[in-house]
């Protein structure tokens, strides 16, 4: 739940997800839901000269399953905010 | 799933687990992202011959198949000349 929160405060930025068949993706993150399935906005294919397959595609819904990463940008991510977070919830797990 | 629902009707791009690319105009999809497209057509890309695109007509795929939904800018889709392109077919998904 925590890193579902985490996504919520990074829409509107940009992002690079690579995906499990190594695809990476990058656009401008647009949504996100429990099952961090992300909504990608003004997308751009890495390496787009061997990936040709999504030229004309503005924007996409990638299923959270098949996510491997996701870049974000760490001027937007406040890590000590994150560490306390995560420290509060391992401290007190019925606490979800 | 976070909402499809902007995407009904228009020209969408799915890539799928086994490294498939369907194009099609999304007709439904439920909660599971199970998906309907009409007047679809898989694209099979290869480096030694131009794009072949498979007929497939009315399609229903299942939501878990599913890894990627794009929708298609509809210009820049036609202008693309598919007998030119060479690429490698995009690998299954490993987890």
């Amino acid at each position: 739940m925590l890193i579902f929160s985490v996504f919520k405060t990074l829409t509107d930025q940009q992002v690079t997800v690579e995906l499990k068949n190594d695809l990476s993706i990058t656009g401008v993150l647009k949504s996100v839901d429990q099952f961090l399935n992300i909504r990608l906005d003004n997308i751009q294919v890495l390496d787009a000269a061997r990936h040709p397959h999504m030229m004309a595609v503005k924007n996409c819904f990638i299923r959270g399953s098949v996510v491997r990463y996701v870049q974000l940008p760490a001027e937007h991510v406040d890590t000590q905010l994150l560490e306390d977070a995560t420290r509060r919830e391992a401290a007190n797990p019925s606490k979800r | 799933m976070s909402s499809l629902q902007g995407s009904v009707d228009k020209r969408v791009l799915l890539i799928l687990q086994d490294g498939r690319c369907i194009v099609g105009t999304l007709a439904g999809y439920d909660q599971k992202s199970n998906v309907v497209l009409s007047d679809s057509k898989e694209r099979v890309y290869s480096m030694d011959e131009a794009v072949e695109e498979i007929e497939l007509g009315l399609y229903l795929v299942k939501g878990d198949m599913i890894i990627l939904l794009g929708e298609l800018d509809e210009a820049k889709d036609d202008a693309v000349d598919l007998s030119e392109i060479r690429a490698e077919p995009l690998p299954p998904v490993r987890y």
